[in-house]
């Protein structure tokens, strides 16, 4: 690559958030070039459910989360129909008077920033959902979360900056990220070194191969999804514990959470377990999984299986993700550590990398993400 | 022969054997009964009502060649227990397999598994192929055991491969007006493939008896189905020999390009696979310890080789060195140089590749049409992208389509396989309410 | 009807089958073309006969996806295709 032609921003790595961030930075009117090992969209966010959804378990990422939903929004209007985006809404369902007490909680919180959120009872929930069992307590409904096609929307978002002037390097490996260089390696072996004004370290799971230090470790997860059936179901189904799940880092974990898909499918999850990188589907865990499904919602078991897959979300020991600048090294940027979060939060990532890039003021303090926080380090084993 | 295993009485039961032979084809039948005369408690799992796979497929034994009944009933015979209308639908390489019998699942816990899964057949899309009426060769021949009536349908047979002639004779037998019967080889090249049949004169005489069922009927070769057309079902069907096309009204068209390994299983428990074949030595052991395959599944070789390949895998299950029967490692080399010729003979011409036109369907599970599809991509690029392999078939259909079109090898295999329902995939203490198919032993 | 017969229900009509055929050839042979709608609307029909390419789908007993092909005729079963306006 002749210096004339140097791009400002290297991304390395094409999900959803480096494809998010390409896509932010190529507006901006800044030359981008976007490298993958794979191809866009092919590692977590091909695994991921696509659920974008407001979170609070802390203010800062009950902004992040709101802000970013918004920001999808704005791009799902122009979103071709494979993205498959609906606006689902989400139902938080609580099973005891307790949980009921914590969706009431939640709606409060919701509601103070903004963000539409109804406690509803058990009758009225039974007409939403009329597969859920009987004698659950009733939900919190969040009405304007939404769901997603995750590989297809990356693929969209890369698609519009390369319509922007950004370069798509997909099969190039990034191996070594040093300053303002990227040494990338093509499926053929040839080796280059490209240099650019600032680098984006959006390479999720495999971030901290690229700089060390970064807190992040793989946290499997398994999906199963069904043939189709309309109208099964008409919600994003979360338990409140699942909550419990997503916080307890550790053992594993499920967790009842069921997204009806634009295709008439169900997409069942979810579970969570730190055991390194190992792909296969853990039988026993998934058992574990869809019996906590049947408990919910006891239909759920007479439906015909597609198939089941797992993938690897790129957790922090405070659930926060890292986005910023990384003190110490000149034009590093990190867009990563987004655990189960990664398609909600792309595009708010996106914002705060170009913000922070031409120095601007964000819409969300970044102050939370900076990924060189103080990180409490008893969760989680050192990074692989 | 109705020698069923007796269903388990909970979902958490667990049947042991020593022995566990997936798939009741020839190559599985002659494991099952090998294994079992050796003393090895055997189980042979299959989807069928009847063992018999689908060269073997019948309702009444009566119906069988020589060959099978004498197999079938040496199967009877063996010790070996028989679970029909039962799909593995997942397995560790510990040996561990789920099984989906009716609606209910169940387990087995197998010192050693046999996969025998036998093949699927290659369908090439070609406008007009989703249209009802239009299906495979063997698809036809399976729609035809299990009760089609044929009589007085206009049938063309098409495609590629020795099913070609059997099929074609079993439709005009059971009343079929047959509108042509087509092979896209060249005469050339089967006459290669007829040499080679000197040196196995029982397939020969096979030839000669189909033929005589449609004497009237032109068989010809170098030729092929460019098209069907109709109104919500196939009405007409536009061949071409290359030189001139001509169209013939019919309403019942086979069509499919020979047949491709099912390596599902041996892919889902992480059996090295070359080229779509699941690699095994000269003892039918795969990479995988405790794992063996015969049959189709390594490599297409017709009921001949899999009952070879099946003794062999039955024998080496079972713990006995099959080196002692001289007759089986000859079969063994004899029948790999006959798949070799097989392929040579009715390779595939170039033409076929450029039959699917812009708008028609590739992927028939999510409507993916060939427009959408950029062969620089990969079968996973493909699937995420588009859906294409991402349907309930999960790429049975359109995977081998695929890679002929565009040469991209098969994504992975996720479990389940065979499309169970969630319980039995959920496993232990999910009480359903589906009762056990009714059981028997003999 | 015979002991060598069942009936079955096909789209509303009783339909009287040899025992032993396969629901998708009894199918078939009542005139049902459209076994499924696909995605995209069209009529579609079984094309491999062994339960591989999922074209044979139509409702049995009530329960949606069933693979025609891979069932025997039962006495009493109920079955709904695309030609009749289920699967």
């Amino acid at each position: 690559m002749s210096p004339s032609r140097q791009p400002d921003v290297l991304v390395a790595g094409a999900g959803v958030v480096g494809a998010g961030c390409a896509f932010a930075l190529a507006r901006e009117g800044l030359r981008v070039c976007l490298i993958d090992g794979g191809f866009v969209g092919g590692g977590s966010t091909a695994s991921a459910m696509g659920h974008l959804v407001v979170m609070d378990d802390s203010e800062a990422e009950l902004r992040l989360t709101a802000y970013s939903r918004h920001l999808w929004s704005e791009l799902a209007k122009e979103m071709p129909a494979d993205c498959e985006a609906e606006q689902r809404g989400t139902l938080w369902v609580a099973a005891t008077d307790a949980e009921m007490a914590a969706a009431r909680t939640k709606r409060d919180r919701y509601q103070s920033h903004g963000i539409a959120a109804e406690v509803v009872d058990e009758q009225l929930l039974m007409s939403m959902e009329p597969m859920l069992r009987r004698g659950l307590a009733g939900a919190l409904h969040v009405s304007d979360d939404s769901v997603l096609y995750p590989p297809a929307a990356a693929r969209h978002l890369a698609d519009r900056a390369r319509a922007l002037g950004a370069e798509l390097r997909e099969n190039c490996t990034v191996e070594r990220i040093d300053g303002r260089s990227v040494y990338v390696r093509e499926r053929g072996g040839s080796t280059a070194v490209l240099s650019a004004g600032a680098v984006v370290n959006a390479a999720g799971i495999d971030a901290p191969l690229l700089t060390p230090g970064l807190p992040i470790v793989p946290r499997k997860g398994q999906l199963l999804i069904t043939d189709r059936y309309p109208d099964f179901c008409n919600h994003q189904v979360v338990e409140l514990g699942y909550l419990e799940s997503a916080h307890t880092l550790g053992g594993p974990s499920v967790a009842f959470n069921v997204q009806p898909r634009a295709t008439g499918q169900l997409l069942v999850g979810s579970s969570r377990e730190l055991v390194g990188r190992d792909p296969e589907v853990n039988r026993e865990l998934l058992g574990t999984m869809l019996q906590r499904a049947i408990h919910y919602m006891p239909q759920l078991a007479s439906l015909v299986v597609t198939r089941s897959w797992t993938g690897f979300r790129p957790a922090t020991p405070d659930a926060l993700p890292l986005i910023g600048r990384w003190e110490g090294v000149d034009g590093l940027w990190i867009a990563a550590g987004h655990e189960g979060l990664g398609i909600t939060l792309a595009p708010a990532t996106a914002a705060l990398i170009v913000d922070g890039i031409l120095g601007r003021a964000s819409a969300v303090d970044p102050t939370p993400f900076a990924p060189g926080r103080a990180m409490p380090n008893s969760h989680v084993p050192a990074a692989v | 022969m109705t020698l069923v295993e007796k269903a388990p009485s909970s979902a958490t039961d667990v049947v042991e054997c020593d022995v566990a032979v997936v798939g009741g084809g020839p190559a599985g039948i002659a494991a099952a009964a090998r294994a079992a005369e050796s003393g090895a408690g055997t189980l042979l799992i299959d989807q069928g009502v009847h063992p018999g796979g689908q060269v073997w497929r019948h309702r009444n034994e009566a119906d069988l060649p020589h060959v099978a009944r004498r197999w079938i009933e040496r199967l009877g015979r063996s010790g070996a227990r028989v679970m029909t209308q039962s799909a593995v639908t997942d397995a560790t390489p510990d040996g561990l397999l789920r099984v989906v019998r009716g609606r209910a699942g169940m387990s087995v816990r197998a010192g050693t598994v046999v996969i025998a899964t036998g093949a699927r057949e290659l369908f090439i899309p070609y406008p007009g192929w989703t249209l009802p009426g239009a299906m495979g060769i063997g698809g036809g021949q399976a729609m035809l055991k299990g009760g089609l009536d044929v009589r007085g349908r206009r049938a063309v047979v098409a495609g590629s491969g020795p099913l070609i002639l059997p099929v074609a004779a079993a439709m005009a037998r059971s009343g079929a007006l047959l509108q042509g019967v087509l092979e896209q080889a060249s005469v050339g090249r089967l006459a290669s493939f007829g040499t080679s049949l000197l040196r196995h004169p029982s397939k020969l005489i096979d030839g000669a008896r189909y033929r005589s069922a449609f004497a009237c009927t032109a068989y010809r070769t170098g030729s092929w189905i460019v098209r069907a057309e109709g109104d919500g079902r196939v009405e007409r069907v536009v061949m071409t020999d290359g030189k001139r096309s001509w169209s013939r009204e019919c309403d019942l068209l086979c069509c499919s390009y020979g047949l491709v390994p099912n390596v599902d299983l041996a892919s889902l428990l992480g059996c090295v696979i070359d080229d779509g074949r699941v690699v095994v030595d000269d003892w039918q052991r795969t990479s995988v310890a405790r794992i063996l395959a015969a049959g189709e599944p390594t490599g297409i070789g017709g009921e001949l080789a899999a009952l070879t390949e099946g003794q062999i895998a039955g024998l080496v299950a079972a713990g006995r060195n099959p080196a002692g029967e001289a007759a089986l490692t000859r079969g063994r080399s004899s029948w790999l140089r006959f798949s070799g010729q097989l392929a040579t003979s009715f390779a595939l011409r170039d033409e076929l590749r450029h039959l699917a036109q812009a708008d028609t369907i590739v992927c028939r599970c999510e409507d993916v049409p060939r427009s959408r599809l950029d062969p620089s991509w990969t079968a996973r690029q493909a699937k995420l992208y588009t859906r294409t392999g991402m349907g309930p078939c999960q790429g049975a259909v359109c995977g081998a389509a695929c890679h002929f079109l565009f040469g991209w090898p098969a994504d992975r295999v996720r479990p389940p396989l065979g499309a169970p329902e969630v319980a039995a995939v959920a496993g232990s203490a999910i009480a359903t309410d589906a009762g056990h198919p009714s059981e028997s032993r003999a | 009807m015979t002991n060598a017969e069942v009936e079955i229900v096909v789209d509303g009509r009783r339909v009287v089958v040899p025992a032993g055929t396969i629901l998708a050839a009894a199918l078939a042979n009542e005139g049902v073309q459209a076994f499924r709608t696909s995605v995209t609307g069209q009529p579609r029909a079984p094309i491999c006969g062994m339960g591989s390419c999922f074209e044979c789908r139509v409702t049995v007993d009530g329960r949606p996806h069933q693979r025609s092909c891979l069932v025997p005729c039962e006495h009493g079963m109920v079955v709904d295709t695309a030609s009749g306006g289920g699967a």
